[in-house]
């Protein structure tokens, strides 16, 4: 499980641009704020990059790294479950979608950002020991869906650029 | 062959998306049918119950908070359901929420700590 030192490289090139996209979004207004702290996750747009050019390894790895300097930097232990809850679930079903190859990157990020969504949802839920968010569900589904295409076609991009770059 | 792949691949995503929304929709209707009504209105400021209501009454006041009293919501109950008709909180969140009457259903104003909930007593 060796990593090579131009992979070394590139991780740490795509944790700097995932901290960007999060400090950009913990700077904007909240688009969905009836529950605080939970966020579209514009991050994931590297995490799907990354699952497409290495694997879920590679993801995980910038995806942590970005999500503690992030805590350190703005949030509090809440964002920090709020993120890691999000960032597991949405990366654990890209997986098992890429793997199937039935799917195209926006299908594949669809279901991350719907996921991504249910994992904050259930810390919501644990944490303000209110069942009420249940409600939430279908608002979860549809922001889920639409963040999902856009990151989806976000990721498309990346990925075309990053190659051509060859990064 | 490249391109029918492709074809194929947005297929299957659409199908994605429709199995998700079903899935919310179908979890968003057990959750609704299995929601019963409450019967009290009880609002906690700083976590600790101070007032309780029957859901039945007809209620409009001002619940007053913070260090020298300068925040405020005022709360309604009227025709079983109860909401925030107005509040002083920057965020107004508590204001734009709809009227709650099920068990277990909240109203929360973060910044005045404030949680109104139905609940059910015997
Ligand atoms: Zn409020």
């Amino acid at each position: 499980m060796k990593i090579e030192t131009k992979n070394i490289t590139v991780m740490a090139l795509f944790s700097a641009v995932a901290i960007i996209f999060s400090y950009i979004e913990a700077i904007l207004p909240p688009i969905w704020s009836a529950i605080p702290g939970i966020k579209v996750g514009l991050a994931n747009i590297v995490t799907v990059t990354l699952l497409y050019k290495f694997s879920i390894k590679e993801a995980s790895i910038v995806a942590f790294i970005r999500i503690i300097i992030i805590a350190l930097l703005f949030g509090n232990a809440m964002t920090l479950i709020y993120s890691i809850a999000g960032f597991v679930l949405s990366v654990a079903i890209m997986d098992i979608l890429k793997r199937t190859n039935l799917f195209s990157t926006v299908g594949v990020s669809i279901a991350g950002g719907v996921f991504h969504n249910l994992g904050q949802i259930i810390v919501a839920m644990l944490l303000l020991q209110t069942k009420e968010i249940g409600y939430y569900m279908i608002v979860l589904a549809i922001t889920g869906t639409v963040a999902g295409i856009l990151i989806g076609i976000a990721s498309n991009l990346m990925l075309k650029y990053s190659n051509k770059l060859r990064l | 062959m490249l391109k029918s792949d492709g074809l194929k691949k947005g297929k299957n995503d659409l199908i994605l998306v429709g199995i998700i929304l079903s899935l919310s929709l179908v979890g968003f209707l057990i959750f609704k049918l299995t929601m019963k009504d409450g019967n009290r209105i009880s609002v906690s400021i700083n976590g600790e119950e101070k007032y309780s209501y029957s859901i039945t009454d007809n209620v409009e006041t001002d619940i007053i908070t913070g260090d020298n009293g300068e925040n405020k919501n005022v709360l309604i109950i009227k025709d079983g359901k109860a909401y925030i008709k107005g509040a002083t909180c920057p965020d107004k969140i508590c204001v734009g929420h709809r009227p709650i009457s099920k068990d277990g259903e909240t109203i929360v104003c973060l910044p005045h700590k404030v949680v109104v909930s139905v609940t059910e007593e015997k």
